[in-house]
């Protein structure tokens, strides 16, 4: 994996990103220092629970933060060669909904409720394409929601989000998000409102949909088991910090922060006895205004005073290669307490 | 669609009609009960019996007051006769009443109040809404800054002073102190447009104000509300320029609400505006039904009454059927 060849350089850099909030309770530190890249036709996924930081990450992406005059962002985000930090308003403007598009986890409320879905595809297309006229933008609108599987979709075209289920809702709002042919696609809990049986309907479209444009894409989930159906990169996310990166299998095999310990432990499994319970993660999500000092997982670490008192006091940083992590146990340590306390429990 | 439109009449006409019932048992029947007798209203308490008995039949009070009623209702839908001594007036539908005070029709008296209120309720709403509304969306857009701050003080303001005080004070101000605008009298926009808009100047902003205060509030508040919503962030996301985003998606929907507001509030004006009216001197519905209630004269009251009723049903069937179009959301079935 060569970065420095220009065709082989990632579609997508984060270097740095820091996203604070200032409120009246006090600073909030919704992301610290994230690092992560991806390439064309790749997907990554972002796991963590509320608050850790991860949707605020995809926002900042797109620039939604700009919009917020007590949002703070800084770092680098290279996208295709041009950072978006220190662009201007009006560049990524141009960028958003074109170059990089986003789909919203609900897609009844993201949806303007007094527009017809089409028109809200057509206002899509038209604004980054000025030349088209209404016929072309039109045609192009159901077009795509035809691409996205919506039956009857020159019928379709004149109905209101509220007069679609939720599948062809969040279809509707994928061809959306896709009518201008996006380089980079950000799904933010693209399934979390939908039916169990919809949620496969989705993930498999949107899978197809990024075959068929090449698309990065960044899914944004809580659900690991979404993860490991698409992600080929797995950030994980905790207090507004990448706590554990890596290749999604190697990531599901040898999971190296006790969180994404826990984060396994939490998923039912159909090979476990019903009779076991799972195994949460005790506590709740660190506030960001106040995050703990040292590695923000001490408080619900249960392997924390395992060496020494470091991790109440150092921050730890991400280290290792391709799958890095950050934690302060020492890895034979940590190999060793996976193996022989986490492991069986999985 | 039609066949909702023919129920919402019905529905419309249904209330009109308790209306009337109401008020007139409240107008004619509870007297009856309490045993204050309407007659002696008119003729005053030291008049011999047979005089009294006589208005009584000649305004209809000896019959019992069901009969009463179903007169009173025939009378508005095909019109009926008063005898009053000798000759017999004709009153034609919609007849309001006869008011046996001023020997005069109800109906035509208060027709010819219609246009004033008429005036005053419809350039007031027209200012209304722009000040209120621009006022209202410019506030949201500036949330916490020196603007939005100034702007609800002034609302704050608005809400508070009665009319009375402010349309005094704006009197004081611009005719006698200024000297900008001319004292002078109520003149039909038939007769001279012109010296129409000027005399009409100062009722409008006085009464705008008030509505633009409520307006620029509430505007404010769906503003607000409706730029925190998630398809605010997606028009965003689509990459559309602010200017759209605010003016299309975020007018579109916080104005909604305002329209079931504006209906209302014009069709509770348009049965008159009683402060208005009476601190400028025009002679309209609020006026004549002041100038009433202090003759104790029953059946221009009644009328009056359900003049504003008519107004406000009416005003609430075309919001109803408005709002159909104006949110999906709402399908008429």
């Amino acid at each position: 994996m060569s970065v420095n060849s220009a065709t082989d350089r990632p579609f997508l850099e984060v270097k740095d990103l820091t996203v604070r909030f200032e409120t009246d309770d006090g600073i909030v530190q919704a992301v610290s220092g994230s690092n992560f890249s991806l390439r064309a036709g790749q997907t990554l996924g972002i796991v963590g629970e509320s608050g850790s930081g991860k949707s605020v990450t995809s926002l900042a992406l797109l620039g939604l933060h700009r919009t917020r005059s007590n949002a703070k962002v800084s770092g680098e985000i290279w996208l295709d060669e041009k950072e978006l930090v220190t662009a201007t308003d009006e560049e990524v403007r141009k960028l958003r909904g074109g170059k990089m598009a986003m789909i919203f986890q609900d897609p009844l409320s993201a949806m303007h409720p007094y527009f017809t879905v089409g028109s809200q595809i057509v206002e899509a297309y038209r604004v980054h394409h000025p030349s088209a006229n209404k016929k072309v933008a039109r045609e192009r609108a159901i077009d795509m929601l035809a691409r996205v599987g919506i039956p009857q979709p020159e019928r379709r075209f004149h109905d209101y989000a509220h007069q679609f289920s939720g599948g062809m809702r969040q279809r509707a709002m994928i061809a959306m998000a896709l009518v201008n042919d996006p380089k980079l696609l950000i799904a933010d809990e693209p399934t979390t409102a939908l039916d169990v049986t919809v949620q496969a309907q989705i993930l498999d479209l949107i899978r197809d949909l990024q075959e068929e444009f090449g698309s990065a894409v960044i899914m944004i989930t809580h659900d690991l088991g979404v993860v490991a159906e698409l992600a080929d990169e797995v950030l994980v996310m905790y207090g507004g910090k990448v706590i554990e990166r890596g290749p999604t299998i190697d990531l599901f095999q040898r999971p190296q922060h006790p969180y994404t310990w826990g984060l396994l432990g939490s998923m039912p499994r159909l090979d476990r006895e019903v009779r076991d319970r799972l195994n949460p993660v005790k506590g709740s999500p660190p506030s960001l205004i106040n995050l703990p000092d040292g590695c923000a997982f001490h408080p619900r670490c249960p392997y924390a005073g395992r060496n020494g008192d470091r991790s109440f006091k150092e921050v730890p940083v991400l280290i290792g290669g391709a799958h890095s992590v950050a934690c302060h146990l020492p890895p034979d340590l940590r190999n060793k307490i996976f193996q022989e306390e986490v492991a069986p429990n999985l | 669609m039609l066949a909702y439109i023919i129920r919402r009449l019905i529905n419309a006409v249904i209330t009109l009609l308790v209306v009337t019932l109401v008020t007139f048992g409240i107008f004619f029947g509870v007297p009856k009960i309490t045993g204050s007798d309407p007659a002696l209203l008119y003729i005053g308490k030291t008049a011999d019996a047979a005089s009294i008995e006589g208005i009584r039949t000649k305004m209809g009070l000896a019959d019992p007051i069901l009969v009463q009623y179903g007169k009173f209702l025939k009378g508005l839908v095909v019109g009926r006769d008063y005898s009053s001594g000798p000759d017999v007036i004709h009153c034609p539908a919609p007849c309001l009443g006869y008011s046996f005070k001023t020997d005069r029709l109800v109906t035509p008296t208060l027709l010819a109040d219609i246009p004033v209120t008429l005036s005053l309720a419809i350039g007031a709403a027209i200012l209304w809404l722009i000040i209120g509304i621009s006022a209202g969306v410019i506030s949201a857009l500036r949330r916490g800054t020196l603007i939005d701050r100034a702007v609800m003080t002034g609302a704050l303001a608005g809400v508070s002073l009665p009319i009375y005080f402010t349309g005094l004070l704006a009197s004081a101000i611009f005719i006698y102190w200024l000297e900008w605008l001319p004292q002078g009298q109520y003149v039909p926009f038939t007769e001279n447009p012109g010296e129409w808009f000027v005399q009409m100047l100062l009722p409008w902003i006085t009464l705008a104000f008030l509505f633009a205060a409520t307006y620029a509030r509430l505007t404010r508040a769906n503003m607000l509300e409706t730029l925190g919503e998630d398809y605010i962030r997606t028009a965003r996301a689509k990459g559309l320029r602010e200017r759209t985003v605010i003016g299309k998606h975020g007018l579109r929907s916080g104005l909604t609400p305002i329209v079931t507001v504006f209906g209302l509030d014009l069709g509770a004006l348009l049965g008159g505006a009683v402060l208005t009216e009476s601190v400028f001197n025009l002679r309209g519905l609020g006026y004549q039904a002041l100038d009433a209630i202090r003759a104790n004269d029953l059946p221009v009251i009644l009328g009056v009454t359900l003049i504003a009723a008519f107004f406000i049903v009416f005003a609430n069937l075309l919001v109803d059927l408005v709002y159909g179009v104006i949110d999906p959301r709402v399908r008429l079935s």
